[in-house]
């Protein structure tokens, strides 16, 4: 049985359709990658997961529990890191993990401070208030307050965003771990790399619905091909190989100061110019085709 | 579905939990005391010191100069029974207002717990008691002080606790309520003028309500806090039997509240 079974589910804000229609399936033991562009609905995915949000209709069943009836069962047996930091932070460290061993109904809650310590790597910091913390640190203790129960599930909304790229790796580091031990992870991100680097699958969604899924390899070939082709030249020349390019039945996109020239292995002689710059297609070609938005 | 047994990796393994449960609201409380503990002192402070200083302006001040003996009272244990009241109103409606609206919408607290076995249900309950526990022993504080001014203890003073609590648990829900209501936190101006002001100065803490018109005695009735401060009075200086009428007064006071907290902050908390 699958650990997460969405289907046709809504989820409306007066006029806005933040879930639109949502059909999404994780199987128990893999990671899932929510790639998406920012508004696409994944914090709201993510809210109706945890009874957090109530759909408008669809059905929603989380760990065999019909949510939102049995979302409290549901919600003892997942852990969630939200993507904006709670911790309590004029409390220590030890204590913002004991609290939640408690709401989580843990049984040894010294053995389970202990261990999430242990993930945190802040055994030696486990005194110290919160606020006395690095960014670095208090992001892993985020991540960490989420495990204190030893969940089957575990979602992370957006985990790494605003993080510099050294605390990102850090966080990274947690997410293989538990990944490799066998927890069935939901990530949210739009983050390319994140979800290239973690997830075995990959949803993409736009708009409140999945509108592509698949492991990153599958995705890459049935969207993008196998090569793209860079033109880095001046504006009125890029226009120039783009039309060339599209004429000739080929996808194209912007990619900062260049053009990306998507399936490049297909063309046709001279539509692919001498100074373009030949490398395998990746998951953000697929990204940028399909939800048309530019990466940061 | 899974077998009792061998459950399927993906599959339901509880029985269903419980609405209420004695663990989740532990849990909210014990946020609250490791929160509390790191900010005691102050609170503390202000609660000791505060009476202190009413009674000497309000009982010294005013008993010396202006007021004789109230209902056969010296004036100043008049005052220091009253300010039971006070201090359990003001250790429950504001920290409620705006322990409520900040854990909400600054700190997202709300979030992180609701994500957890939590429901609202839940977490409104913790709060209320967490607040109730403390007005009740802050209540306390303006009694023993008066202590020091001339007042007898009484077997029945054993009750200001229980008195306090069941008072504040309402003005804690009315807290709750306000903050799950209102669209910015400046609002609380409103109901800080409209609401608990006329509360605590027509409670009978300062002087007598039969002072007053007859409407507004009538009125004083339906005062949550006139009802505490005759209950503390009675616990001082005698009960009558009409003082379980208000005793029933603040259980459907906060029972009242503690429902309409209940579904305002629901409404805030689930999308
Ligand atoms: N509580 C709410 N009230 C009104 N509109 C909302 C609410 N929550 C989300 N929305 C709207 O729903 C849409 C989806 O939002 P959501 O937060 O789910 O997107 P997201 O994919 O998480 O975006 P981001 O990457 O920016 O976090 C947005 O248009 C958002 O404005
Ligand atoms: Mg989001």
């Amino acid at each position: 049985m699958a650990a997460i079974e969405l289907k046709q589910v809504v989820k409306t804000f007066g006029e806005i359709r933040a879930v639109d229609g949502l059909d999404l399936e994780v199987p128990a033991g893999i990671c899932l990658g929510l790639l998406g562009p920012n508004g696409a609905g994944k914090s709201t995915t993510m809210k109706l997961l945890t009874a957090q949000a109530i759909a408008d209709s669809g059905s929603l069943r989380v760990l065999g529990y019909e949510l939102p009836e049995r979302s409290k069962e549901a919600r003892a047996e997942m852990g969630v890191v939200p993507q904006l930091d709670n911790l309590d932070i004029d409390v220590t460290v030890e204590d913002n993990l004991r609290i939640f061993s408690r709401l989580y109904r843990v049984k040894d809650i010294d053995a389970a401070v202990d261990r999430a310590l242990d993930i945190a790597r802040l055994q030696d910091r486990r005194k110290d208030a919160v606020d006395e913390l690095s960014g670095g640190m208090r992001r892993r203790l985020l991540v960490a307050r989420g495990l204190v129960h030893s969940p089957r599930l575990f979602l992370l909304d957006e985990p790494t965003v605003g993080l510099d790229p050294q605390i990102r790796t850090e966080v990274w580091d947690l997410i293989e771990e538990l990944r490799s031990g066998g927890t069935t992870i939901l990530m949210s991100t739009h983050y390319i790399e994140e979800a290239e680097r973690l997830a075995d699958e990959v949803a993409v969604m736009a708009k409140g619905k999945v509108i592509a899924r698949g492991t990153p390899a599958e995705l890459i070939a049935e969207y993008a091909g196998r090569d793209t082709a860079e033109v880095y030249a001046p504006p009125a020349r890029r226009a120039e190989v783009r039309a060339a390019a599209e004429e000739a039945g080929l996808e194209v996109r912007a990619a900062g100061p260049a053009i990306a020239i998507v399936g490049a292995e297909r063309a046709s002689n001279g539509v692919v110019p001498d100074d373009a710059v030949l490398r395998p297609a990746s998951l953000e070609d697929v990204f940028v085709l399909l939800t048309g938005e530019e990466l940061e | 579905m899974s077998g009792a047994s061998t459950p399927v990796p993906g599959g339901a393994r509880r029985g269903r939990m419980r609405r209420l449960e004695p663990a989740a609201i532990a849990g909210v409380m014990s946020r609250e005391v490791a929160n509390f503990r790191t900010f005691w002192k102050s609170t503390a402070f202000s609660s000791t010191v505060e009476p202190i200083v009413y009674l000497l302006a309000f009982g010294l001040g005013l008993g010396a100069t202006v007021v004789a003996d109230v209902d056969g009272l010296e004036y100043v244990q008049f005052v220091g029974t009253g300010m039971v009241a006070t201090a359990v109103i003001f250790s429950s409606v504001f920290p409620a207002m705006f322990g409520t609206f900040v854990k909400h919408r600054f700190q997202n607290t709300y979030d992180a717990i609701l994500a957890a076995p939590v429901d609202t249900e839940e977490l409104v309950t913790a709060e209320m008691l967490w607040i109730g526990c403390r007005a009740a022993v802050f209540g306390c504080f303006p009694l023993i002080v008066t202590f020091f001014f001339g007042l007898q203890p009484a077997w029945g003073m054993l009750l200001v606790p229980f008195f306090c609590l069941i008072t504040s648990l309402g003005f804690a829900g009315f807290g709750i309520a306000v903050a799950g209501t209102v669209a910015k936190i400046d609002q609380f101006n409103y109901v800080t003028t409209l609401v608990v002001t006329p509360l605590f100065l027509v409670a009978g803490t300062f002087f007598p309500i039969s002072g007053l018109p007859e409407w507004a005695q009538v009125a004083a009735q339906f005062n949550p806090l006139h009802q505490l401060v005759e209950l503390v009075r009675a616990a001082c200086f005698g009960f009558e039997w009409n003082d379980l009428l208000r005793v029933g007064f603040l259980l459907v006071f906060s029972f009242v509240t503690w429902r309409i907290a209940i579904v305002q902050l629901r409404k805030r908390l689930i999308d």
